[in-house]
């Protein structure tokens, strides 16, 4: 991070001897992927007015995919925070035998394709899965309920936050927290006061990420969950249903999402560029 | 593998040269068809190939009403066939067929529960006992509609009850996508009932899923229109496609596969 200053004035001290032909050719270069990328976001800007009016927002298909995506999406990021940090904090701190193991298990959900994880999920904890007549036994169903919403955002979505906890705490230095224990802080008095706090932009951000992308889950919950309005129909697929039946609240969703996502976005840039002003003053 | 990297190649080469002129490969007849046409579609497609050589049929099955949207997203094909009319005239009336419809094959409805049939249902009013699961299309899928017309009509019937559809509806635990995924969902035991149509269940789901006739006087007639659009590529291969899925060698592979006549 120290390095940030002068690697940008070599930067700008090598452009300025390479003359400005070549930086013209590097922005035409430059070009048709920026508007690859910017063109369709510049058509979804023009027509968020249309999704975005009242009788396409007030659609019980848009209303209920809102409610429950919120309510599932934080629970999830609720619960990867509770089942996280823990294992976060190991993984930064500790080490043991199959510790890459670990490592390598927590972090697969983040390749691993959701709808793959989908399966995987009814296989374990489906009806007829490895613990399903376990969990039906003692009256637990989770295939097509909320909470198998829940389930299917957190395999998919928590890694996120995981690998953002453990990069956070790795930041917080050794030293810093040894020197707070000789002053007498008590070890729980010690991660409180010292630990969290230095690691907080790390949590946050996986924490914000492993949000948006609970919200944005598809695959894992259409094959665990299934897809009923009200229930388990999250934001996602309800645009794959309206796709068949209304069009303008599948438009209404699909401004939602992409603006809550540049949202999230801007915010964590915001965020970082804060932290690193802060670390360089 | 290396297939796949020739593939991934001519892709890229393709993505970036976007106004290079209609590629002169094999003729292929692209042909949308309903998930219930999938088995009866997959032979009529290989004796067609057999019979034309150089021609290749691919087939898009989904639900109807999925197929449809593409359709008007601009999807390009030569062919739709709909598991029911309501679908088929969106597209007639939105300018897009080029001859038909004609009806091909008719359907019925029945119902699917697990081998095992955890939820004990051995006649169509079980479905309104508490807790059974049911996944059920949605009511713009053709099987969906199909399901809630059978469930009004039984509504009608006071052995029934006035709001024997509601209570049904309500144990609906998911709306797939399209029959064949409802009929996986009862496959896999995630869900203790299903409507599908007869020829949905093959010899070899035999030992999966049991069969559950639905009463007659509730039950209605599927009815599958076929239509040549005028996106096709292909029009000739395309009629003649058409006309081998009309004939009676054609309707011979149908009827096969459990499909009644038009």
């Amino acid at each position: 991070m120290g390095l940030r200053p002068s690697v940008t004035a070599c930067f700008r001290e090598g452009a300025m001897r390479r003359g400005w032909p070549r930086s013209m050719l590097l922005y035409g270069l430059g070009l048709p992927a920026l508007l690859f990328f910017g063109l369709p976001m510049l058509v979804l800007v023009f027509r968020a007015a249309e999704g975005l009016s009242g009788s396409a927002l007030k659609a019980p298909l848009v209303r209920q995919a809102m409610a429950l995506t919120m309510g599932t999406s934080l629970a999830t990021t609720g619960l990867a925070a509770l089942l996280g940090t823990p294992l976060a904090y190991l993984l930064a701190r500790r080490t043991f035998p199959g510790k890459a193991l670990v490592e390598t298990l927590v972090e697969l959900p983040i390749v691993i394709p959701p709808v793959a994880g989908g399966v995987i999920l009814l296989l374990t904890f489906g009806r007829r899965g490895l613990l399903g007549p376990a969990l039906e036994a003692v009256g637990v169903t989770l295939s097509f309920t909320p909470q198998g919403v829940v389930m299917a955002q957190l395999f998919i979505a928590a890694p996120f936050y995981i690998r953002g906890a453990r990069l956070g705490f790795l930041t917080v230095s050794r030293e810093l927290e040894e020197a707070a224990a000789v002053d007498g802080a008590s070890p729980w008095g010690v991660l409180w006061h010292v630990t969290l706090p230095l690691a907080f932009p790390g949590l946050f951000s996986g924490l914000v990420l492993c949000w948006a992308r609970a919200i944005g889950e598809f695959g894992a919950t259409y094959l665990f969950a299934g897809n009923l309005p009200g229930r388990t129909q999250t934001m996602p697929l309800a645009i794959l249903t309206a796709m068949e039946s209304d069009l303008r609240a599948a438009l209404a969703l699909t401004v939602l999402l992409a603006f809550f996502s540049a949202a999230v976005l801007v915010g964590l840039r915001g965020l970082l560029a804060e932290q690193e002003g802060a670390f360089l003053q | 593998m290396r297939r796949g990297i020739w593939v991934s190649l001519w892709l890229m080469a393709g993505c970036l040269s976007p106004l290079r002129s209609p590629a002169a490969g094999p003729v292929e007849v692209w042909v949308f068809a309903a998930a219930s046409l999938r088995e009866p579609f997959q032979e009529l497609a290989q004796r067609f190939e057999a019979q034309h050589p150089g021609v290749r049929v691919r087939l898009n099955l989904g639900a109807s009403s999925a197929l449809r949207t593409q359709l008007m997203q601009g999807a390009q094909a030569d062919l739709f066939a709909s598991a029911d009319e309501k679908n088929m005239e969106e597209i007639v009336r939105a300018g897009l067929v080029a001859e038909g419809p004609y009806i091909f094959a008719t359907n019925r409805p029945v119902l699917i529960v697990p081998a095992d049939n955890p939820a004990r249902i051995s006649q169509l009013a079980d479905l309104a006992r508490p807790g059974v699961r049911i996944a059920l299309p949605g009511p713009e899928v053709p099987i969906g509609a199909y399901a809630r017309t059978i469930l009004q009509r039984a509504s009608q019937d006071p052995a029934y009850g006035p709001d024997f559809a509601e209570r049904v509806l309500r144990n609906v635990v998911s709306e797939e996508a399209n029959v064949k995924a409802a009929f996986a969902r009862v496959a896999l035991g995630e869900a203790d009932a299903a409507f599908v149509y007869r020829t949905d269940v093959g010899p070899a789901d035999r030992e999966k899923v049991r069969v559950v006739e639905i009463p007659e006087a509730f039950n209605v007639v599927a009815r599958y229109p076929i239509a040549l659009l005028k996106g096709a590529r292909h029009p000739t291969a395309a009629r003649a496609f058409m006309a081998l899925v009309r004939s009676p060698e054609g309707q011979g592979i149908l009827q096969r596969w459990g499909f009644g006549p038009p």
